[in-house]
């Protein structure tokens, strides 16, 4: 795996130009893939979902990560909440690996971590009471009962629930989708965590909400310094919420980038056609047909050779992009591209 | 009505009866629609946007309360055809639709092919061979493999599903389709993939289109006239030159602000509080509560007033409306 190296002494480059105080997760390599059986014994190859992601995220950092259905942004999301084990490379989280860490260690690694849930009424059990809801995680986390209360109570007032007395004994079906995504929010923060993994967090919600919401969470990592990681497929929300983007396709992350060089030069072929894909509102737009590329995301159980976009790419080099994989090229400081345009 | 009008919705109501009292889903909606042209009805979830849909369509559930008004189709009120008569001559033959979360809409158990010829087969009666030559240059208008005719459902992406049901809503050409939520559970690439579709056979086959949907952005992609709901009531009707540069009911303006631009460095804003509740909708105009420009006059419900082209339900324009009335009359 000689293109791994690479990928790994350039990202090792970045940090020491970039950031000072250390990072906060660490993802080198990482490979998640599932087996596939026939029969129920019999091996039929693996699911790639995700395959050689490195990058670091720095204390009190929003990264976004835009990318398709079935990139395998989810995937990369559940390896880094523990929930997935890593089939090679390593997350680590303030220099420790989690997937060594024993069942205690995940247990308070957990604990640090607030993940804020695509569909705000599936993430919420429909038999409990706001109040039992953001008080389970203190319970599970042996917080003494009479603090609780107070805890609950100023989780509820950072996310606006308020007045607090009107929430507590309700229940999620009695809330709109707005107040019940609060609640998935104040039930992440309620351990004061030093990352938020959000999914998806706003796109169930309506136009005018999401705004809100999306606001909201930014109020809140500027004020806890918190790390977020904004898992999404929505380029246009992107850049009012993290510093830097990472383009993710079929496993890979193709683009990394501060969010403003992408959005104004980006670079991956495969960025330019999320870009052309996303419009604005303007009467305009109804008289062009848009340009998109042909065919779909290729299978993750075997992808193409070489660069996995190739197939789709108007720029494909002959002889070049389908036999080799590009490593990452780092045209402008801090911007990567993984595209042999860029060599 | 001109030559090239095909609908004319009047003053269409739609209550539902639930335990908690009478939903008014749908309040009085007026709107006109021509031949070859495409309408976006935009709206916040719960404003009575599918519920328009599904009056216009006359699908409808156990619980309605009252439905009336008229709907002109052609000259003709389909709202005096019995539902013998609404199905046998107006429903997939004259409107058809592609309902929200299409995709997963299919009956998983029918080949797609099979499944796309059926409103032919029902409603026309031709035989099977015949509806299947029709199916196949759907399938060509849209998009689709034509190996696809004997594949189930779960062979194919989201977007190849979507396509399916958009052939299947064309399959008996309809003079109307009405298009709910058509690509809010899709990709990016596969949204434009599929907007692109409907731009093609919007010029193809001249087909008129309603398009309800609450993404603003992507409505654009379409759009040759833009109908607002809030609470039931629609509250701007106007040209997408004009609304989506600057429209003109406050709700609008708030609604377009809300929008997060990917090319302009402007801050969506949020609009605060919440849509009044359809049970018991406020007496006066219905987003004077969250309205910065509220006035006395806001106590009582604005009447759709047309200044210049342009309808908007909002006193801040009754001025205007006074005047060319009256220039109107002078004239």
């Amino acid at each position: 795996m000689s293109d791994s190296t690479v990928v790994q002494e350039q990202s090792i480059d970045t940090q020491d130009a970039g950031r000072s105080n250390g990072a906060m997760l660490q993802i080198r390599d990482l490979r998640v893939w599932f087996e596939l059986r026939r029969f129920g014994f019999g091996r039929a190859g693996s699911v790639r979902a995700v395959d050689g992601v490195t990058f670091d995220l720095a204390h009190g950092e929003a990264i976004a990560i835009v990318g398709e259905s079935g990139c395998g942004k989810s995937t990369l999301m559940k390896t880094i909440l523990g929930l997935y084990q890593p089939t090679d490379g390593e997350v680590a989280y303030e220099g420790s690996a989690v997937g060594k860490l024993g069942s205690l260690g995940l247990k308070q690694y957990r604990s640090k971590i607030g993940y804020v849930q695509q569909d705000p009424f599936g993430a919420l059990p429909p038999f409990m009471s706001v109040r039992a809801i953001l008080e389970e995680p203190l319970a599970i986390n042996n917080v003494p009962a009479r603090e609780r209360g107070e805890r609950i109570e100023k989780a509820m007032v950072e996310v606006k629930l308020t007045p607090v007395e009107d929430f507590l004994g309700k229940f999620p079906h009695m809330l709109s989708g707005g107040q019940q995504q609060r609640v998935v929010i104040a039930r992440a923060m309620i351990l004061q965590p030093g990352l938020i993994v959000a999914d998806e967090p706003v796109s169930m919600l309506d136009a005018s909400v999401r705004v809100e919401i999306l606001k909201l969470l930014r109020a809140l990592q500027a004020s806890h310094d918190l790390a977020v990681i904004y898992i999404t497929h929505d380029l246009s929300t992107v850049r009012y919420f993290s510093e830097r983007i990472f383009v993710m396709y079929a496993g890979k992350l193709v683009e990394k980038a501060p969010v403003l060089s992408l959005l104004r030069n980006p670079e991956h072929p495969y960025t330019h056609a999320l870009l052309a894909a996303s419009v604005d509102p303007d009467a305009r737009n109804a008289s062009s047909l848009r340009e998109v590329p042909p065919g779909e995301p290729p299978s993750l159980v075997r992808p193409p050779s070489g660069c996995r976009f190739h197939p789709r790419c108007p720029h494909r080099i002959e002889g070049l992009c389908a036999e080799e994989e590009p490593p990452e090229f780092e045209s402008r400081p801090g911007h990567q591209t993984a595209c042999w345009l860029y060599r | 009505m001109t030559d090239r009008s095909l609908l004319r919705v009047q003053d269409l109501v739609l209550y539902f009866r639930t335990s908690a009292g009478v939903v008014q889903a749908v309040d009085k909606v007026t709107f006109g629609l021509e031949r070859g042209e495409a309408m976006v009805i935009l709206g916040e979830s719960g404003c009575g946007k599918t519920s328009l849909a599904k009056a216009i369509l006359r699908l409808l559930p156990r619980n309605v309360q009252r439905y009336d008004g008229s709907v002109f189709l052609d000259d003709m009120d389909v709202m005096r055809l019995d539902d013998d008569d609404y199905r046998r001559r107006v429903r997939w033959i004259k409107i058809s639709m592609v309902p929200q979360a299409a995709m997963n809409s299919l009956n998983p158990v029918l080949k797609v092919g099979d499944q796309v010829a059926e409103p032919m087969i029902t409603h026309f009666g031709v035989n099977k061979k015949d509806a299947m030559t029709q199916v196949r240059r759907m399938f060509e208008h849209v998009g689709v493999p034509l190996d696809f005719v004997k594949r189930y459902a779960f062979e194919l992406s989201g977007g190849m599903r979507q396509r399916v049901a958009i052939a299947m809503s064309l399959v008996t050409s309809p003079d109307l389709i009405l298009l709910d939520e058509p690509t809010s559970a899709l990709d990016v690439l596969t949204q434009a993939n599929i907007m692109n579709v409907l731009k093609r056979i919007k010029k193809d086959m001249d087909a008129s289109f309603i398009l309800i949907t609450h993404d603003i952005a992507t409505s654009s992609e379409l759009a040759d006239r833009v109908a607002v709901m809030y609470a039931g009531q629609i509250v701007e009707v106007d040209t997408a030159e004009h609304f989506f540069d600057e429209p003109l009911h406050p709700y609008s303006k708030k609604l377009m602000a809300s929008v997060p631009r990917l090319r302009a460095d402007q801050e969506p804003e949020f609009i605060v509080g919440q849509p009044p509740s359809l049970l018991n909708p406020p007496k006066g105009c219905r987003f004077a509560e969250r309205c910065g420009f509220r006035f006395e006059q806001c106590s009582q419900e604005p009447p759709l007033m047309d200044v210049e082209g342009r309808q908007v339900r909002c006193w801040l324009y009754a001025e205007e409306f006074e005047k060319v009335h009256a220039r109107e009359a002078g004239a």
